[in-house]
């Protein structure tokens, strides 16, 4: 293999969504010739069509580069792409644990936001070396100056060497690539210890089984050997060992200080998971390395096919996802109203989008989602304890002891001018004052003690539509607390419509109630009869609202023979009702069950 | 298959796409009337009709309806609408021809225009009234006002013709129920033998929904129009117009038997830019621009922009939620002579709900739209595509 770890860099970049990472990632493959401009669709690293979409990255891709620097040595790049947002954070960590060093991607007109600044505290814990990139300088708008100060204020990085980057026009890339081999020390680690190498991303093949992103930190990965994951324990012998430039390509071993990945016919994503060291089986390491830990899912919701007759389609969907996704996690369930679906689990609201749109994209199917719910921590009056993520599942309130909700701890960085309207906003969502600190020219950053429940509904959009955008969020679970909290209970026509059931803080549930009944008026479409749209708390009805019958539904014209248009809009409408699920004699649309998300919109 | 048909003479409908100025709810083919661009039509609408002619074997040559519908045919010179029956005429079997229908704008018509007409063999008149007051009228972008309108009625019962049918439009911006009743009123007043009452339509991209769009007008509420809707029915039927459409009404007799033709699913050849026909088992749209009518026609090719031709099953689709259009219904015998299948044995679970659910009633050998399920006929339609 040959390539001395002196002349090895590891490196990983830290942006926030919009900063550029991704195009700079592009220029860097470019200079290097990892791939021609030719073969490069535009942003190689984020690989799938909704990352694209959304410019945004969900699933850490990483690349070897050969790059020959100034000083006329050929060094060996490792670059690891981290996503960019709050819902994985964990993969962000791992990841980091990887890398030597980090490039921090500032933009240089918005200067520095909540995320990013969580990612570089987490990679000065990691004690990586940062190199400070501030990008779209040829931005009308840039301040370079200014977000460098901004830069040593905040963070307490000396800027003075920040590099002033183009990545669009490609200024300033070949210094970023000099400081990387300067600035960013080779691995460390010791090639006669037992192997230890740490998965920091994985993705499943269908000929190989999953493939494993490692990085080695002592010891050798060889293929042939048989390694153990110490976290679960599975051992595998392992098939094939390479690197990624960027096609995964074989090699005989990676040393240490190597980065690339391993597969060993393994099923199952879960065997392999994120954060795990591999260890050589006949000569384990002591212990493993340090930061695993088991991904949990923060939010749930029901997933369920609009035509029953896709449930198996839908299985198999998330059974295809799953391979890829050790995070998400799901089991059968019924409900009334919906029929046969299963409970989810995701890391985050986004992550439930994302993989709500995947499994309409590609797998094609028509799905209902209902509201998100965190867990709640139920105790009974019988002293047992109950962890609930599906309101439906709340037992009545007289055999309710205590009730607990997660609570998180929130990071939002914003201008000053936006201080009362984002207070206003975390108040009304039952946050808690912790911190104001003053982040150098105009803006503070504000600490919270925020209810999960509160966040994943549509808090972000909020903070972003009432900062005009400039605000930014970062939040940690902090823990369980205490909270008065009711299940509300929405019927239409009399019949309770589980899947819109939620739970609610006492105090708020009466205005919920009431908005919730007026939104579902607007989204209900009028049926052929009255149909009552009501709120409830146990067995007390709390709003009631109507949708009236609808008294005519028909086409005039008949377009001069023109069949085909007409049927076409028969065809359209019939189309529509396909996107609605028939609860008892009511077609509810699919956006109804999502209403809980969004009430506050007004 | 489709094309065993028991309803042998076909209608003809010629397009005619020009106006004296487009309407602001209209989004048929039309252009502003230019006498140039009309002579070319004109040649290109007759060579079309050759190339049909040549087609078509002596039995489908006959026809029994002929509708010139537009745009506004009548805005016309009327030397040329002439020319188009002449050679409609002599390119056709009209022998046994029972209705020739013009549309008709008021304000485009004069008396030596419909006397000629008439003389030409035109039998029926359609005539766009739309509504009875300025304001809506002015809303819409009709050129005329609804005294010219009865004047037109009036100019063409002189000429001659003694089925005179009107259009009219409700559900208009602003408009309330109350507007809508006396404007029936007063046009049943006038002595027409066929009313035409559609629920304005507001379609994408026509100036109308600009200016919905950007607030100028609020479009008519839903349940106003609904009311209208019923009251068109009681209005008409108690004026003795026969409800023999979900749109239309007609003295005893004088259905429009083109738009009939339509709706039994018959068999149409359609001439003109963006016309539409249906032979041989096949829909054909012909293309809409009239400059690619117009070459395409020249070079010696049909003016097809897309054709689709109807399977059995498309053709029972359409055979049953056109005919249930018809306030008569449809006719089971009929249906089960042309496909050679009973309509409940290949839709009888859609039957069986809209019947449950009171949209539909089985009797005396039809199928038919219930008086709710007129007006919510889509709800029924959409179930058979």
């Amino acid at each position: 293999m040959g390539k001395e770890r002196k002349h090895i860099r590891n490196f990983c970049i830290i942006a926030h969504i919009d900063h550029g990472k991704s195009t700079l990632a592009d220029r860097i493959l470019e200079i290097t010739g990892a791939l021609s401009q030719r073969e490069m669709t535009e942003q190689v690293l984020d690989k799938m069509d909704l990352e694209r979409e959304r410019g945004i990255t969900i699933k850490m891709q990483a690349v070897r580069l050969d790059y020959r620097a100034a000083d006329g040595r050929e060094y060996r790049l490792n670059l690891i792409d981290t996503p960019g947002h709050v819902d994985f954070t964990y993969e962000v960590s791992r990841s980091l644990a990887a890398c030597e060093g980090a490039l921090l991607v500032v933009d240089a007109a918005q200067g520095i936001e909540a995320q990013t600044l969580a990612n570089v505290y987490l990679a000065i814990e990691n004690n990586l070396e940062i190199i400070i990139v501030i990008n779209k300088i040829d931005l009308p708008s840039a301040e370079p100056e200014r977000v460098k100060k901004e830069i040593e204020d905040v963070i307490g990085l000396d800027a003075s060497d920040a590099v002033l980057v183009s990545a669009k026009l490609g200024t300033g890339v070949e210094e970023v690539l000099e400081q990387i081999v300067r600035k960013i020390p080779p691995p460390a680690g010791d090639d006669n210890l037992p192997l230890q190498a740490l998965i920091f991303d994985s993705h499943y093949d269908s000929y190989k089984g999953v493939i494993a992103y490692v990085r080695v930190l002592h010891g050798r990965l060889e293929k042939g050997m048989r390694v153990r994951m110490m976290a679960t324990g599975k051992e595998f012998e392992l098939n094939e060992v390479g690197v990624f430039r960027p096609a995964m390509t074989a090699v005989d071993a990676l040393e240490v200080g190597e980065v690339g990945f391993l597969a060993a016919s393994i099923k199952n994503v879960k065997d392999c998971q994120v954060g795990d060291t591999v260890t050589d089986a006949d000569n384990p390491a002591p212990k493993p390395l340090p930061g695993y830990r088991k991904v949990t899912p923060m939010v749930y919701c029901g997933l369920y096919p609009i035509d029953n007759v896709d449930y198996d389609d839908l299985r198999d969907s998330l059974d295809k996802l799953k391979l890829n996704d050790a995070s998400l996690a799901y089991e059968p369930e019924t409900s009334e109203a919906l029929g046969f679906g299963f409970r989810c689990g995701f890391l985050g609201l986004l992550h439930m989008e994302i993989m709500q749109e995947r499994l309409e994209r590609e797998y094609n199917l028509n799905l209902i989602t209902t509201a998100p719910s965190v867990v709640y921590r139920i105790t009974t009056t019988a002293g047992e304890v109950l962890e609930i993520d599906n309101p439906t599942k709340m037992p009545p309130q007289g055999k309710i002891e205590k009730m607990e909700e997660p609570y998180v701890t929130a990071t939002i960085m914003v201008p000053k001018d936006f201080v009362g309207t984002v207070m206003d906003l975390s108040q009304d969502r039952r946050g808690t004052f912790k911190n104001m600190e003053y982040m150098g020219e105009n803006r503070v950053m504000l600490s919270y003690q925020l209810p999960l429940s509160e966040i994943i509904f549509d808090f972000f959009d909020q903070l972003k539509s009432r900062s005009r955008g400039y605000a930014s969020l970062d939040y940690d679970l902090a823990g369980y607390c205490e909270s008065k909290l009711v299940k509300l209970d929405i019927m239409i026509n009399g019949d309770p419509l589980d899947a819109l059931t939620c739970i609610v803080h006492q105090d708020k549930a009466y205005f919920r109630g009431r908005q919730l009944v007026e939104k579902l008026r607007g989204l209900i479409p009028r049926q052929l009869f009255d149909v009552p749209v009501q709120a409830a708390i146990g067995s007390k009805i709390i709003s009631r609202e109507t949708i009236k019958a609808r008294r005519k539904d028909v086409l005039a014209k008949c377009y001069g023979g023109d069949i085909t248009r007409k049927r076409k809009l028969l065809e359209k409408q019939k189309e529509g009702k396909k996107r609605m699920k028939q609860v008892g004699s009511v077609e509810i649309p699919q956006e109804a069950f999502m209403a809980v998300l969004s009430i506050e919109d007004k | 298959m489709a094309g065993n048909d028991v309803y042998n003479a076909m209608g003809i409908y010629v397009h005619v796409p020009f106006c004296i100025k487009k309407c602001y709810y209209c989004d048929f083919v039309s252009y502003v009337y230019d006498r140039e661009k009309v002579q070319r039509y004109l040649s290109a609408l007759a060579r079309e009709a050759r190339f049909y002619a040549g087609m078509l074997t002596r039995e489908e040559k006959r026809a029994a309806t002929l509708y010139i519908g537009g745009g506004t045919p009548t805005c016309l010179a009327t030397e040329d609408l002439v020319e188009i029956i002449n050679f409609i005429i002599k390119h056709f079997d009209l022998s046994a021809v029972r209705e020739i229908t013009v549309e008709a704008n008021p304000g485009t018509v004069d008396r030596e225009k419909l006397t000629a007409l008439r003389r030409a063999g035109v039998n029926r008149i359609s005539i766009g009234v739309q509504s009875c007051s300025g304001k809506h009228l002015c809303n819409l972008g009709r050129i005329h006002t609804f005294s010219q309108a009865v004047e037109a009625v009036e100019t063409a019962a002189e000429a001659g013709f003694d089925n005179i049918g009107a259009d009219l439009i409700f559900g208009l911006p602003g408009q309330s129920t109350g507007e809508w009743k006396s404007c029936l009123n007063a046009v049943a007043g006038l002595g027409l033998q066929h009313i035409s009452a559609y629920g304005l339509q507001i379609e994408e991209g026509t100036p109308l929904a600009g200016k919905i769009a950007a607030g100028e007008l609020s479009p008519c509420d839903e349940d106003d129009e609904a009311e209208m809707f019923t009251d068109t029915m009681q209005i008409l039927r108690k004026k003795g117009y026969r409800h023999y459409e979900i749109s239309n009404y007609a003295l005893p007799g004088r259905e429009c038997q083109h738009n009939l033709g339509y709706w039994r699913n018959g068999h149409y050849l359609g001439l003109g830019p963006a016309a539409h026909s249906y032979l041989w088992g096949a829909r054909f749209a012909n293309e809409s621009s009239l400059g690619l009518y117009e070459e395409s026609v020249n070079s010696g090719s049909f003016p097809i922009l897309s054709a689709r031709s109807n399977n059995q099953e498309t053709a029972m689709a359409e055979t049953v939620f056109l005919g249930l259009r018809l306030i008569e219904g449809l006719n089971l015998e009929d249906f089960r002579l042309r496909f050679g299948k009973d309509v409940e044995s290949i839709y009888g679970e859609q039957v069986n709900k809209l019947v449950g659910d009171g949209l539909l009633i089985r009797r005396q050998g039809r199928l038919r739209l219930t008086e709710r399920g007129i007006a919510l006929g889509n709800r029924v339609f959409s179930e058979f595509v």
